[in-house]
């Protein structure tokens, strides 16, 4: 049976999916490799059980994020720390200076183009977490890989390295952060 | 001054009693890592990731600050000392607020080497996110208090090298952060003297030139030593003329 693969989006800008893609004809031969079973790019809606190895890309910024991260755990045998908001919080913790109503207020009265209004109620959106925190804040991490976003190589390596049931030892070459 | 004998790593080394450890091993190629030592300033001991151990002593040594002793056996690079300066490192991520994706100084800063260095693959403890000021009042510089690691290099540079003393250290402990004077804003500072001495001896991004973008700005130390030597062998100085 090939692994299970998920990779996950959470609060994060999707450049590492972005980078993901990037491994270009790799990806080929990885889709013959693995089968994948959740990510942003493919249509699933619930996170399944048993997954073999999760990359979970971001910080986690709202409620939504961290019940998802608790599932993610839950059902993955192997959760590596995809890029640096999830590593370190990065670009996303950057708004922990703030209190949720400031930055609220910022992006949805500040910055209005028209209706100035603050979603009601969080029905639309999840509700912000007081501060974005890095994955392994939340849950425990078995892996990580840096960059904002890491590069295809360094993914192709970090898949390729769990793919055949190693955990990734980054080498120093791939140790980057930004 | 006096020749000395010392052990540094099991090498037999020798060095002059007023030099540090720190200097002494780096003349026989011996690798300490350092942050707040710059070659030409004063060294305060401040950032502790050069600590050794001493043969015989409980306790650890910086070994910028530390004289050398006929006989002593020095260790730079144990088990215990790596784990003490990944601590260090991961201690001042967390303190600060260092996103290397947007820093002007990504991929040329000495903490992010560090970090490489010490194999930092993510910080044990928890952030803080503290809430630090941006001073951009300057005409041509920018310190941003989000990247001080508080080294003082730019406190020593100013005082000891330009002469003008701008830079100094206000408050206590976690909220202790660089100052301009009299605790006013950069562009307010009467002593300044718009060297940007302090621009390009600071190790991380917390100090740069405006206009730069991410990534842009590489920090160019060698004007220092340039100085320095200058001035030891008093270059500048016109030769008196013998009437």
């Amino acid at each position: 049976m090939k692994p299970r693969v998920a990779t996950v989006w959470l609060g994060g800008c999707s450049g590492c999916h972005m980078s993901f893609l990037d491994m270009d004809e790799r990806l080929i031969e990885l889709a013959d490799k693995i089968e994948l079973v959740y990510s942003p790019i493919a249509d699933v809606k619930h996170f399944p059980k048993d997954v073999d190895v999760t990359l979970v890309e971001g910080a986690v910024s709202n409620v939504e994020n961290e019940e998802m991260a608790r599932i993610i755990r839950r059902n993955s045998k192997f959760v590596l720390s995809f890029g640096d908001c999830a590593t370190t919080g990065n670009v996303t913790a950057m708004r922990n200076q703030f209190s949720p109503d400031e930055i609220m207020h910022r992006a949805y009265v500040e910055l209005a183009d028209g209706d100035p209004t603050i979603p009601s109620e969080f029905t639309t959106i999840a509700k912000l977490l007081p501060q974005a925190k890095p994955l392994h804040e939340v849950i425990k991490v078995d892996g990580f890989l840096h960059g904002c976003p890491p590069t295809p190589d360094q993914i192709w390596f970090a898949v390729s390295e769990l793919l055949a049931g190693r955990t990734p030892e980054l080498p120093n070459v791939y140790l980057r952060y930004g | 001054m006096a020749i000395l004998t010392l052990t540094i790593n099991g090498e037999q080394v020798s060095g002059k009693d007023d030099e540090s450890l720190l200097k002494i091993a780096r003349q026989h190629e011996i690798h300490i890592p350092t942050l707040c030592h710059l070659d030409g300033l004063s060294d305060v001991g401040a950032c502790r990731l050069c600590l050794v151990e001493i043969e015989g002593q409980s306790k650890l040594f910086p070994a910028c600050t530390t004289k050398p002793q006929e006989g002593m056996v020095v260790r730079t690079d144990t088990e215990r000392l790596k784990r003490h300066r990944r601590t260090i490192v991961e201690l001042l991520a967390s303190e600060g607020n260092h996103q290397c994706a947007v820093c002007v100084v990504n991929n040329h800063c000495e903490l992010q080497d560090l970090a490489y260095e010490v194999g930092l693959q993510y910080v044990r403890f928890p952030y803080l996110y503290p809430k630090k000021e941006l001073d951009a009042t300057h005409k041509s510089f920018v310190l941003d208090r989000n990247r001080c690691v508080l080294c003082t290099r730019c406190v020593r540079v100013c005082h000891e090298v330009e002469g003008a003393h701008t830079w100094d250290i206000a408050g206590r402990g976690i909220d202790c952060t660089i100052v301009a004077d009299m605790n006013q804003p950069w562009g307010t500072s009467p002593s300044c003297t718009s060297c940007g001495k302090c621009v390009r001896v600071c190790p991380t991004g917390a100090l740069f030139e405006k206009g730069q973008t991410v990534a842009e700005m590489e920090k160019q130390r060698d004007f220092l030593k340039y100085i320095v030597t200058a001035r030891t062998k008093r270059e500048w100085v016109a030769e008196e003329t013998e009437e």
